[in-house]
């Protein structure tokens, strides 16, 4: 290896999704919340829980939208940031006494700070190097919450049971059906913050980050601070989500937050769409019932069942559910004018 | 001072097979410019598939060289099939793809030899090696069988026609097309030969770690760290890396209070963060410098 250096002109990391391209048009939207709202009145408790957690992942999927689609970055470590926000969640409320609902805000602000910092290092990795930091970090995330020290907060490998809380001010809702509309409020709510976000001056910024690094500093934005700002706004979306998750569940344990859910909560992202933020619901979906419905075949066969699928979105329809929608939309027209 | 040869002998023998891992995702790192987050389930494959040979009666040496073949033409397989079509696809499909792949060879191998722990058989035997109680013979043998190996592609590349070949695919591949070599097929074979080098790793490593379909996951880990330290761009760097992580790796978790073996993995990711900060192209990689 001489010293010769190598000139090289990139592909873009991930392809460029126009910003009009990021969301649901009104009416779409209102009907989907509608379903969202009226849904969990109908069904048994089980699958209101269910309906939580689709909910919980859906928010972990939009915060690495958010990254990845918006920023141009990548991330196969959001499982370790999940974990942080779960951890703090449980640990507030069953060491401190805290209630649920106002440990979320910290379990978002610490992952944002976590991911912050973690961002640091980042902004000198880009494309494959930082999903390999990524990747270390998911992986090592178990082995950090089992440590000897910490052990008397996080409870080690047994982890740490939570209490589920009960509907506030005597609603006659079962736990199961406030902890779901809780859920929906604090997602309707980051949902409508990310989308807002990614239209203000910071979403611009990301969104000329990735298409073009060089371009966007030459044009006087601030590099290094939009990056690391993605990663820490993802990293705290995620938090909260993680602490969601951990109240929902009602236990947390390190055994939970594996690279396997890194890798569940990125195979989200790309059946979703990179960079279309309502994708994210359909990813979660997906990682959510698909499993089930693979287990039901064969034990041990759901990731197979996800990698193929996962294969077959990357050659047949790059873009993920946004360009189904697309083509079924198309369709429609057609069938229409007929 | 007993202690302190015995660990880094220990770690040597580790980090050879931490140096092998590290080469095959530095070949394919040179051919496609991508790093294959697949290469320890893909090693781990080839090693179920000699035990399962050797469950059929092949002796172990037969049962070695069988898999090496089958992981060749596996490797070479999976590029034709699966990557070569995204050559030219942004960087995150391909990490997708090489994901997936981690995915279906985990979940394929678990279901068709089920996760439960297995006994893998050595063929150095674990006595003292030479009467010293430094070093068993399982691991003198690990780290004979890496030395071999990497005289081999040494050779291999330095002084045969092919190895030219693949070595220019990599580094300029328009004049190496323009000189007439199939650079398409130099990449599938590079493929190829990582998949037969990561089966050696797993088929050395596995005693030690024990045959599940997880194996590897704490291996090539290691295996990255080592790629990072020695540079991405770096074969030679890659394979010294690959040592002085396992040297490292053992002697923290002798001498520093508190790593023992909870903390081995978060080390490695110490090092990759720290290298990648510190000097991105690592210790014997060339740095890349982008036009505008």
């Amino acid at each position: 290896m001489s010293a010769v250096q190598e000139a090289v002109t990139d592909a873009p990391a991930v392809e460029a999704v126009p910003k009009r391209a990021l969301t649901l048009g009104t009416g779409t939207s209102l009907t989907v919340l509608a379903a969202l709202i009226l849904a969990p009145l109908f069904v048994k408790n089980f699958i209101i829980f269910q309906m939580t957690m689709l909910l919980v992942y859906g928010l972990a999927v939009l915060a690495l939208n958010i990254l990845t689609g918006g920023s141009g970055q990548f991330s196969l470590g959001q499982s370790a940031f999940y974990a942080v926000g779960a951890y703090t969640s449980a640990i507030l409320m069953e060491h401190a006494g805290m209630n649920y609902a106002l440990t979320l805000p910290i379990a978002g602000l610490i992952c944002f700070i976590f991911g912050f910092l973690f961002g640091l290092p980042a902004l000198r990795l880009s494309g494959v190097y930082l999903a390999l930091a990524t990747f270390a970090l998911a992986t090592a995330m178990p082995q950090l919450l089992k440590l000897g020290y910490v052990e008397h907060w996080t409870g080690g490998v047994q982890g740490l049971v939570v209490t589920k809380p009960d509907a506030p001010f005597g609603l006659p809702m079962s736990q199961d059906m406030w902890l779901y509309y809780f859920t929906l409020v604090i997602t309707i709510a980051i949902y409508v913050f990310s989308v807002n976000l990614l239209r203000s001056r910071s979403g611009r910024a990301f969104m000329a980050i990735r298409d073009n690094e060089i371009a966007a500093s030459a044009m006087g934005v601030d590099v290094a601070l939009y990056k690391t700002l993605a990663f820490g706004v993802s990293a705290g979306i995620t938090g909260v989500a993680g602490g969601l998750g951990a109240i929902a569940v009602q236990f947390v344990a390190p055994d939970g937050y594996t690279i396997a859910l890194a890798i569940q909560l990125f195979v989200g992202m790309v059946i979703g769409g990179v960079g279309w933020l309502p994708g994210s619901i359909v990813g979660s979906a997906f990682i959510i019932f698909v499993p089930n419905i693979a287990e039901g075949i064969s034990k041990g066969l759901s990731y197979a069942v996800f990698g193929v699928i996962l294969f077959l979105v990357i050659f047949l329809v790059p873009h993920g559910a946004r360009q189904v929608a697309l083509i079924a939309q198309h369709l429609l027209g057609k069938l229409k004018k007929s | 001072m007993e202690l302190f040869t015995n660990q880094v002998l220990a770690g040597i023998a580790t980090g050879a097979i931490y140096a092998c891992m590290a080469l095959a995702l530095v070949m394919i790192y040179q051919a496609i410019d991508h790093l294959n987050f697949a290469q320890g389930e893909m090693a781990m494959f080839s090693t179920f598939v000699s035990w399962q040979l050797m469950q059929w009666g092949v002796p172990y040496w037969g049962a070695f060289l069988l898999t090496l073949a089958f992981s060749f033409a596996g490797g070479i397989v999976i590029e034709r099939t699966l990557f070569k079509p995204l050559a030219k696809a942004p960087i995150l499909t391909n990490v997708a793809g090489f994901i997936a792949l981690f995915a279906i060879i985990n979940s394929v191998a678990g279901l068709i030899w089920d996760f439960t722990i297995k006994q893998y058989p050595t063929p150095f035997g674990s006595s003292p090696f030479l009467g010293s109680q430094l070093i068993s013979t399982h691991q003198a043998g690990m780290i004979g069988v890496t030395v071999l190996l990497l005289i081999a592609l040494y050779i291999f590349f330095r002084f045969t026609r092919i190895g030219l070949a693949m070595r220019a695919a990599a580094s300029v591949p328009e004049s190496a097309r323009l000189v007439g070599i199939n650079t398409s097929w130099m990449i599938a074979l590079g493929w190829g030969m990582a998949a037969a080098i990561g089966s050696i790793a797993g088929m050395l490593i596995a005693p030690v770690v024990f045959l599940e379909p997880n194996m590897m996951g704490g291996v090539l880990i290691y295996g990255f760290a080592a790629a990072v330290l020695g540079g991405l761009t770096s074969p030679f760097g890659a394979v010294i890396g690959g040592f002085l992580v396992g040297i490292v790796e053992n002697l923290a978790g002798t001498y520093i209070p508190g790593v023992g073996n909870e903390l081995k993995l978060p080390i490695a990711l110490a090092l990759i963060v720290t290298v990648l900060v510190v000097k991105p192209a690592g210790l014997f990689g060339r740095p890349i410098v982008k036009r505008v």
